[in-house]
Order: C-alpha cells, then sequence, then structure tokens
C-alpha cells in the first residue's frame, strides 16, 4: 500500500534500530573515554560487539543477571565512568526496578539504560519478552529521562546525544529492521519535539517504530483530503509540552501512537498536557490493557490495532468529536 | 590523619554510641541494634584504616572508598561521618526529621558528604561497590573500596550475582565485610533462613575469606582489617566475617534481635548513656 502512497518522507534502507544503538555506540566510545559498556549475555541481540571488541577494557560481560548488572552500572559511575547498559527492555525495567529507583534514580547516577526487543514488534518470542510497560514504568521515577527513537539513524543519534547529557536516561528501541526515513546527520535533541509533517486538522504524536506508520497515515489521510501534522516525540521524559500546546491549538485534536500500553504512556503524558491547558479530543493508539502473542512484527501491530489504518481511523475519530 | 592508638579508637567508638542512642531516642525511631553492634568496625575503618578526604569529592579518586548496603545502620555512619569532619556534628541532631540531609536511610539526593549512593533497599550495595572498585582499575587507581552488608541481607539474590561477577572479573581491590550478628527482624538467621556455611559459600564462588572473631573487640577488629588488606590484589575478592553482637555496649540491649529497629525511651536512654562515657562532647 506505502507504494501506491505519496508520502512526505521515503526510505532507500532498512535497518534494525538497535543497530543504531550498536553503532552509535562504538562512535561515541571512540569520542568519549568515558563511556563503558555493560551486557547481560546479549550482546549479539544489543550490537555490543564492535564496542567490546574495540575497547574490551571498558566492556563489562555481567552474564544473565540484571539486578547485578544496574548496580555495577551505577557504581562504575561515580569516578565519572559513562556506563551503558544492554539487555531487552522487559530486562532493563520489570526485572531490576527496585535496583533503578534505589541505585539509579535517587542516587542520580549517570547510567544509560539501553534496551532493545521493545514492544509487539519483538515478535516471534512472544508475550514474555514484549514488554508494553515499560515507558510508563521509566517515566514515572523522579529524575529519569524517557527516550523512544523511530529508526536507525534517529537511535544512533540518541545514543551518542545521551552519552553527552548528565543524568540517568532509559533508551528505549527494538529488534525488526525497519525504514530508515530520518536524516543521517540529525542533531539529536532531547526533550524536544520533531515537527515532521505540518497539518491542520489533526496531530499525530508518534514515538518509537510508529513515526513511521504515522507518515504513512498522512499520507492515507491526505488522500482523503484531511491535513495531518505528525510530530516525532523521541523524548517522553520530559515532554515537550510547548510543542504539544502549540500543535493542538491549530489542529484542535489529537492522536497519540505507541507500541505501549495506553496506561502509563505517551497517550496519558500528551492527556495530561492537554487536561491543565487545552482540553481537547484526544485517541490512543496503543495496547488496550493486554499482553503479546507470538507472530510476526506485522501481523502483531495489525491484529493489536497498532498500524497506519488504525492511526487513520483514530484520526478520523478525533476529528469527529472536535 | 594521625594514626590512633586502640584506646584512642574506643574512645571515639564510646562517643559514637553515644551519638546512636541520642539520634534514635530524639526521633524515636531508627536502628540501634547493628548500629552499636558495628561501631568498633566503622570506627576502625574511619579514624584508622581507611585513606579518605572529608572535604568530600563524589568521584573519590585516588582515596579508599566505602558503601553502607544495609542502609538502616545509617546511624552509625552518620556519627562517624560528622565525628571525621564531613559534616557538622551538630547536624546528628536533623536525624530523620522533615528537611534533614540525614535522611533515615542514606541518601545523595540530599548531598550529604560523605555518601555516594542510597541504600536501604538490601542487597545492591555490593554490586555498586564492585563497580567502584572496577572504576578504580580502569583509572589505576590504587585505592580499596570497602562494602559493608548484613547477615540477614545475604537472602537477596543479587549478593550472589555480584559474588559470582566480583570473582569472575578478578575485583581485588575490594573488601567486603558482613555484619555476622546472627539476628535479622524477625528473629535469629538461623531461624529465619539459615545461613549455614557463609565462608563455605564465599570460598566456592572465588572468594578469599577471612573471620573477625570478635568484631566489638578494637584490637581484633583492626588487626581483622590489617589482614583483608594484605589479602587483596591477588587476583580474589576478600570477604571479612565480622562477627559482632547487636546492640553491643548497652547492657539491656546487647545479643538480641528486640532492638533492631525500636528506640529507646527516655529512662532506658540515661540507663544506656550511664554505660557510655562522653569523650568528645555530644552533640
Amino acid at each position: 500500500m506505502e507504494k501506491t502512497l505519496d508520502l512526505k518522507f521515503n526510505y532507500t534502507d532498512k535497518k534494525d534500530t538497535r543497530s543504531g544503538f550498536g553503532d552509535g555506540l562504538l562512535e561515541i566510545g571512540r569520542k568519549n573515554p568515558n563511556v563503558v559498556g555493560l551486557c547481560a549475555d546479549l550482546i549479539g541481540s544489543l550490537k555490543m560487539g564492535a564496542f567490546q571488541k574495540e575497547f574490551p577494557e571498558r566492556f563489562f560481560q555481567t552474564g544473565i543477571a540484571e539486578a547485578n548488572m544496574m548496580g555495577i552500572a551505577a557504581g562504575l559511575s561515580i569516578s565519572g565512568k559513562i556506563p551503558f547498559t544492554g539487555t531487552f527492555a522487559n530486562f532493563s525495567t520489570g526485572r531490576v526496578y527496585d535496583q533503578i529507583r534505589q541505585s539509579i534514580a535517587y542516587s542520580e547516577k549517570n547510567v544509560k539504560i539501553c534496551a532493545s526487543h521493545a514492544g509487539l514488534t519483538l515478535g516471534e518470542d512472544g508475550a514474555t519478552h514484549q514488554i508494553l510497560e515499560d515507558l510508563g514504568m521509566m517515566k514515572m521515577l523522579p529524575n529519569m529521562t524517557v527516550i523512544n527513537p523511530c529508526d536507525y539513524n534517529q537511535t544512533k543519534a540518541a545514543t551518542m546525544a545521551i552519552a553527552e547529557h548528565e543524568g540517568p536516561v532509559y533508551l528505549r528501541f527494538g529488534r525488526p529492521v525497519w525504514p530508515i526515513f530520518t536524516p543521517a546527520d540529525q542533531k539529536f535533541e532531547i526533550g524536544k519535539a520533531w515537527k515532521m509533517i505540518d497539518g491542520k486538522d489533526v496531530t499525530i504524536f508518534a514515538t518509537g517504530h510508529l513515526v513511521w506508520e504515522a507518515v504513512i497515515a498522512e499520507a492515507m489521510l491526505r488522500e482523503e483530503g484531511i491535513s495531518a501534522e505528525v510530530i516525532n516525540i523521541h523524548t517522553i521524559k520530559p515532554l515537550d509540552e510547548e510543542a504539544i500546546l502549540e500543535s493542538v491549538a491549530k489542529t484542535g485534536c489529537a492522536v497519540s501512537a505507541e507500541e505501549h500500553q495506553y496506561n502509563g504512556g505517551l497517550g496519558d503524558s500528551i492527556a495530561q498536557t492537554l487536561i491543565r491547558n487545552n482540553p481537547a479530543p484526544l485517541e490512543y493508539v496503543g495496547v488496550d490493557d493486554s499482553f503479546g502473542e507470538s507472530g510476526t512484527p506485522t501481523q502483531l501491530l495489525e491484529k493489536y490495532g497498532l498500524n497506519a489504518d488504525n492511526i487513520v481511523k483514530a484520526a478520523k475519530k478525533a476529528l469527529a468529536r472536535k | 590523619m594521625e594514626k590512633k592508638s586502640t584506646e584512642q579508637l574506643q574512645e571515639v567508638a564510646s562517643q559514637v554510641r553515644r551519638d546512636i542512642l541520642r539520634m534514635v531516642h530524639q526521633v524515636q525511631s531508627g536502628h540501634p541494634g547493628a548500629s552499636l553492634g558495628c561501631t568498633e568496625f566503622f570506627t576502625a575503618l574511619y579514624f584508622d584504616q581507611m585513606k579518605h578526604d572529608n572535604s568530600f569529592k563524589m568521584e573519590g579518586k585516588n582515596e579508599d572508598l566505602f558503601f553502607l548496603s544495609n542502609g538502616h545502620i545509617s546511624p552509625v555512619w552518620y556519627s562517624v561521618l560528622s565525628r571525621s569532619g564531613y559534616f557538622p556534628v551538630s547536624e546528628l541532631s536533623t536525624f530523620r526529621k522533615l528537611n534533614s540531609r540525614l535522611q533515615g536511610h542514606p541518601a545523595t539526593e540530599e548531598h550529604l558528604p560523605g555518601v555516594r549512593i542510597a541504600s536501604g533497599s538490601l542487597g545492591q550495595g555490593l554490586s555498586v561497590a564492585i563497580g567502584a572498585a572496577q572504576a578504580k582499575k580502569i583509572d589505576g587507581d590504587d585505592q580499596l573500596v570497602y562494602v559493608l552488608m548484613g547477615d540477614g541481607e545475604q537472602e537477596e539474590g543479587q549478593i550472589w550475582e555480584a559474588a559470582m561477577y566480583a570473582a569472575h572479573w578478578k575485583v581485588d581491590n575490594l573488601i567486603a565485610t558482613i555484619d555476622l550478628n546472627r539476628q535479622q527482624i524477625d528473629g535469629p538467621t538461623e531461624k529465619i533462613m539459615n545461613l549455614i556455611d557463609l565462608r563455605a559459600k564465599y570460598e566456592s564462588f572465588g572468594w578469599t575469606v577471612i573471620d573477625t572473631e570478635n568484631g566489638n573487640d578494637m584490637k581484633s577488629v583492626v588487626e581483622g582489617l590489617e589482614k583483608a588488606k594484605s589479602l587483596t590484589g591477588q587476583g580474589k575478592p576478600v570477604l571479612n566475617l565480622l562477627h559482632t553482637e547487636m546492640g553491643f555496649g548497652v547492657d539491656f540491649m546487647v545479643g538480641t534481635h528486640k532492638w533492631h529497629g525500636i528506640a529507646p525511651n527516655d529512662e532506658q536512654l540515661a540507663d544506656a548513656l550511664a554505660q557510655l562515657p562522653e569523650t568528645l562532647g555530644d552533640y
């Protein structure tokens, strides 16, 4: 379907966002000698092998022991090191929430918690590994910055940017190959939303893999004479409230799109912003209080209502409520 | 810091015990039992064994670092930190009160000099200390990292993740101490969750283990720490099993878990203080 659409952003290549993390880590590791890596037996999955090979003295294999990994990272940060921990998103959050809460967030430690295989697009491994609650858990922690980039290039840029940012960060990315549609030379500004497409009827706030679905949805809506604004919310916390309010002041209604539960995700953050400042219709595209299951990423996004078709439906619903 | 004699260290310890009791008494909350049991250890560490800088820099480069994993025994740590010049002794009167830097469990958000990480939720301090020790290795910093844990705390799974890791990575610039008082909140460790043989457990994990048989005798504590220090740098992490008695120094508090987390009343405080000479001046 997307080939026949007049997309405002196009792609020539597809790559996984986790490779953006691995490549970004290697590049920032070369620039900043304080960057250290840790991984809990998933070096291949997290694409941390190149960093490990080039900087063996700055890389720590922790084995399958994520709680310990978070503590080791906190300890390393005390001397001024910038630890990047790598494991799957569910093992990076729920499994070690108390360790992150006490030893990293409350203690204001400069640890970068880098989480791959987030969301439904993990695919066939199924619900045990498809965490859909991580953004909520992490954004609730005081001092924590939460970032969910949309493609390879943005993930690489984000990985390098967080090394220069003082304070704990949760960086979420994924497993599947995905269109690369943002520039390779982009500057990643933490906390700054990126308006990708101008529109006047409805705003689509999207994060992570669903930014691409939002780009497709915009073209689909345009064919029906609906002008959608697309805003890439790569930083869930701190949220760029100004950009959100400015856009909704113009369009009058919005859709949020994320690979996460309704509860506690980007949609909830936007809803809080709108309700306090400019109550306007908002429709959620996300997972409605359920666990995932095995399947291909495309099948899962369709079954759980997280693709461009669903963004289009949600946009029309929001428009009708204006 | 000038080297102190055993007698001088004992004088400091007596004052530290007075501080602990008065702090816990004035807010009627806190954990006196294991604080009193670890008084010799903290005093020996800060007034004799560690190379440390009370002007306090978070990074702690080229100095020994100490981490408290069982954060509930904060009274003894706060007393020793203030008595060694990290912050004014008068600040001890703010313990556990609103707007204080002396939180019930140690915290860094309040920027209290001497504290490098929050603790209280058990099982996390060993990992943190190992990370700090590895950072020293990366930096070519020869100083040591110390960590204190509780014995009940050994029931936490993360401890064993960390124990495995430290041996695997040959973290031999680390001295971990376990306060072996054989008590935890609900009763004796033997009844709550039998630790059986911690020496054998840690040895089988690849650690060098020593016992400090009398953790409430200043001379033994100093000797134990000296011995532990002599065993560093040999490819293995070092564990010091510090045999103590909860509530040591106060006759009606000693050797029971009853005083784990309760405060003495006015009468009990007077009784306890009468057993402990005021040596450096009460705060």
